[in-house]
């Protein structure tokens, strides 16, 4: 199980997307999960091997990088990418649900063409229109959240030099060296880029959408 | 997603592209991609860890590593072999458009109707736009990261001491790279294949632009 399973399953739901929907699973693909794989987990390969502290001190290196990084960028983001690609499990769900309702009629005497079946593509219209804008709206605050809790937890986007530590065991404050800081905070600053650029994606989607639905309505009742 | 599925998305284009944007996407794949795969990732792979300041005091060498490494050279690299390459994508959502629009028109209008594309895959109107542009990024891509790598490294080469006055080293101190020699080779290499690649995407473009 790993990255290459995430995208055989999402690729399926590429067929059910709008256009700005195929746009956003490539962006994701390969400005985000290519890039965490290629690049910026060596970045963080060695962070805590190389976070020196100026101290002989037994453990007080490894309280300082617990204290400073609880949880690792490299983690965080997969977690986002992971959360982040699941709403679009609830289209691919909703789909296969009705190809199995088609498949059930076909059994009780209806007739129907299974290849047609296989290949075919749903319309975004009535309960798959409300899974689908669900799955955006679970997207974009999956985004955000992720975006928050980045701030929340590193004080801002950037990673500092040098940090100072007073935790126990270390004797009164000593300094604590991050390694690569600036490599790391040029690839934080890039991940929240695409991040805010998939998060536009999700939100031009979602009003396209609608406006698609109202339009029809009116038209409707013309 | 490796760079194995990612060739697997763009030798698509090969289908759609000039003879010269063969010959570019092969000098991608084999002398700039699998280069950078099987031999330039290993010459740095240990570059934070053998660069050797001549100080006890800890943090020194996290502190000048950073200072003259900004963004190291493997990780510029891969950037720019991504976004060098993503244009193509441009070009293969284009013509999977033109297919689908084809296909939609002939569902509307019956099987005998006349046809929206002579051919899908030919580089005629928004296509032929796409195609030009793609090659202009990817000129541009090039460029930008080759003034980046200038800016960060001089004349592309790296020395083989670097001497260090941030705080907390003490006074001066000399530290010392990690196979400058292999790395300096390496970055030669890619930069000459980013020349070529440029190159043949300004005659690929007035070759284009000249057959219409």
């Amino acid at each position: 199980m790993d990255w290459g399973a995430l995208q055989t399953v999402l690729g399926g739901v590429n067929k059910h997307s709008t256009g700005i929907g195929k746009i956003w699973l490539t962006v994701l693909f390969i400005f985000r999960i290519m890039i965490l794989v290629v690049a910026a987990e060596s970045v963080w390969g060695d962070e805590q091997q190389d976070f020196v502290c100026n101290t002989l001190q037994p453990g007080c290196r490894n309280v300082c990088y617990d204290h400073f990084f609880p949880i690792s960028h490299i983690r965080l983001w997969a977690l986002q990418l992971i959360f982040v690609s699941t709403p679009a499990l609830l289209v691919a769900m909703h789909v296969a649900y009705r190809r199995h309702e088609k498949k059930r009629r076909f059994r009780n005497g209806e007739k129907i063409d299974i290849e047609e079946l296989k290949n075919e593509k749903f319309h975004i219209r009535g309960p798959l229109w409300w899974t689908y804008t669900s799955s955006i709206f679970f997207r974009i605050a999956f985004e955000a959240i992720f975006m928050y809790v980045f701030y929340y937890m590193y004080d801002g986007y950037q990673m500092p030099r040098l940090m100072k530590c007073s935790a126990w065991p270390c004797p009164n404050t000593v300094d604590c060296f991050v390694s690569r800081p600036t490599e790391k905070t040029t690839f934080t600053i890039f991940m929240l880029a695409v991040s805010g650029i998939c998060m536009m994606l999700n939100l031009a989607e979602l009003c396209y959408l609608v406006i698609k639905v109202c339009w029809k309505d009116s038209r409707k009742t013309t | 997603m490796n760079w194995g599925v990612f060739e697997g998305l763009l030798s698509g284009v090969n289908k759609y592209s000039t003879a010269f944007g063969r010959i570019w996407l092969a000098l991608v794949f084999i002398f700039r991609l699998l280069v950078y795969v099987v031999a330039a990732e290993r010459v740095w792979s240990d570059d934070h860890k053998d660069f050797d300041c001549n100080t006890r005091q800890p943090g020194c060498s996290n502190v000048c590593y950073d200072h003259f490494f900004p963004v190291s050279h493997i990780r510029l690299w891969a950037l720019q072999l991504i976004l060098v390459t993503c244009p193509s994508l441009l070009v293969i959502m284009h013509v999977a458009y033109r297919e689908d629009r084809e296909k939609k028109n002939r569902e509307k209008n019956g099987e005998n109707c006349p046809k929206l594309y002579s051919n899908t895959g030919k580089k005629h109107g928004g296509l032929w736009w796409t195609y030009l542009l793609s090659l202009v990024f990817k000129a541009t891509v090039d460029m930008v990261f080759l003034y980046i790598f200038y800016r960060f490294y001089r004349n592309y080469t790296l020395p083989r001491v670097v001497k260090c006055e941030l705080p907390p080293c003490p006074n001066v101190v000399d530290c010392f790279i990690s196979r400058p020699t292999e790395k300096n080779i390496f970055t030669l290499f890619m930069v000459v294949t980013a020349c070529i690649c440029v190159v043949l995407s300004l005659v690929e473009a007035i070759y284009l632009i000249g057959k219409r």
